[in-house]
């Protein structure tokens, strides 16, 4: 056997380990808590008061106008300097879903505008309250507009958990550093690495596929492009 | 009794209604005529209250309501008197997430908390009603436009409103699919539904309504039971006299 097929064949279990154990769970969670904060957020700014809709709009203009590594490292970092100690997977956590609200609170919003006024009226006609109406009308609705533009999120995410490698997590991508501060073969580890995340993706790419057929089975899509 | 009284509008400085009072009897087709803008659809829609009147009182059964300007009314009011009322739309607006059936049914559990089978089989019966039980599980987008009004008609009678209001129910149709629209809220009105329509449709105005109402500029300008066969005033006349010609001037005049 080549030696870059041992090495790769040995590297595979810590690599995979350090995904099912960190990269997966840290992506799941932000993703999940980061959809609730963006929910929550695009209400707030299509339906809330004015100065909450304000703080909405101000906590979307730091998460995305600032790099989501400095977000980590002041976290992680600077947080203990006024007495916030956080470990460095809560850390992490924090950080990845403060910046999936910030995100996908503008997609949710986008996608809730987008259903029409009609629609509202029609559900109120029949007595329907301004929650059921949200709830059974206009997301689901939403939802089917929303969904490309979440996956592409999310699929970022998967990647930019690597990040959290810089503030100490042993995710995938620190793991592969690890083995190359023994073994001295950055090209074969991160190749893995980098194989690892495709794979990954590919996942949450033929789910969303699956999901988009599930969301579009009324046919709405088609009628909008006759 | 349907009754709207001293209703004002106001959009800004726009006064769309202007001090409106009328008032529906149980079991009677009131058809709301006009030239666009002149009021018809805010004074309908103010009947469900998806406008809400800057001032007056609307009366819905037992239930009233008084707006004020700057005096907000709640919400359970508010839906109280919705829920006694149903509506169709120009534009049908069904939920293109849900099949016919389940637009039907939608109403009578979300709102009504029936069980999910008794709303079905309700559903049903007025799918049958308005000829489509064979599309009971089409989603709306595979429906051509007089089927979804159909199919609208029936999603609006599902919890037995008092009021069945129709604004402009047959515009967004063809001739023929109109025909087909006309035919069913013809057999509602033979069997006593009250029905309140805003119409530019001649036809669906003068086969099925027992009393026009003409409206402009946010004032009733005459009713009667033949405003279309015999006007009383000189401008009733002349919008008349234009619904009746429209076809051929139409033709002549377009694009």
């Amino acid at each position: 056997m080549p030696h870059w097929l041992q090495l790769m064949l040995d590297s595979l279990g810590p690599l995979l380990w350090a995904a099912l154990v960190f990269t997966i769970p840290l992506t799941l969670l932000s993703f999940a808590f980061g959809l609730g904060l963006g929910l929550v957020a695009a209400l707030v700014r299509l339906f809330g008061p004015r100065p909450l809709a304000a703080v909405v709009r101000f906590y979307v203009w730091i998460i995305r106008g600032t790099p989501l590594l400095v977000q980590l490292f002041l976290i992680f970092y600077g947080l203990p300097s006024v007495g916030i100690l956080l470990d460095a997977f809560t850390a992490a956590l924090i950080g990845f879903t403060l910046n999936i609200g910030a995100y996908t609170s503008e997609i949710i919003r986008a996608a809730i505008s987008s259903v029409a006024k009609g629609q509202w009226e029609a559900s109120f006609s029949i007595g329907m309250s301004w929650g059921q109406t949200m709830r059974r009308t206009i997301l689901p609705q939403a939802a089917r507009v929303a969904v490309p533009p979440l996956s592409n999120t999310f699929i970022s995410l998967v990647k930019d958990t690597s990040l959290a490698a810089a503030i100490t997590v042993p995710e995938l991508f620190q793991a592969a550093q690890r083995i190359v501060a023994t073994t001295y073969e950055p090209l074969i580890l991160y190749i893995l690495a980098a194989l690892i995340y495709l794979a990954i993706s590919s996942v949450l790419s033929a789910l969303q596929t699956r999901l988009e057929a599930r969301l579009d089975r009324y046919g709405g899509f088609m009628e909008a492009r006759a | 009794m349907i009754e709207l009284s001293h209703i004002v509008k106001q959009f800004g400085d726009n006064v769309v209604l202007k001090d409106v009072s009328v008032s529906f009897a149980e079991g009677t087709v009131t058809a709301l005529v006009g030239p666009s803008g002149g009021g018809k659809s805010t004074l309908l829609r103010c009947i469900n209250l998806l406008e809400i009147p800057t001032s007056g009182r609307v009366t819905i059964g037992e239930e009233a309501i008084d707006f004020r300007p700057g005096v907000k009314v709640g919400w359970p009011a508010i839906q109280k008197l919705r829920r006694q009322t149903g509506m169709v739309f120009q534009n049908f607006q069904l939920f293109p997430h849900r099949t016919a059936i389940d637009n039907v049914a939608e109403g009578l559990v979300t709102v009504l908390k029936w069980p999910r089978e008794r709303a079905r089989a309700r559903a049903m019966e007025l799918l049958e009603k308005v000829g489509l039980a064979g599309k009971a599980d089409a989603w709306p987008a595979t429906l051509s436009g007089g089927q979804q009004q159909r199919v609208a008609i029936a999603r609006a009678l599902a919890p037995s409103p008092r009021v069945l209001l129709c604004d402009e129910p047959t515009s967004a149709l063809d001739p023929e699919l109109s025909g087909e629209v006309v035919e069913v809220l013809a057999q509602l009105a033979r069997e006593g539904t009250t029905m309140v329509i805003a119409t530019h449709d001649l036809r669906l105005a003068s086969t099925i309504a027992d009393e026009a109402i003409f409206l402009e500029a946010g004032v009733v300008v005459e009713k009667g039971r033949d405003l279309f066969s015999r006007p009383q005033r000189e401008r009733t006349k002349r919008f008349v006299a234009t619904l009746t010609q429209a076809p051929a001037e139409q033709a002549g005049s377009g694009i």
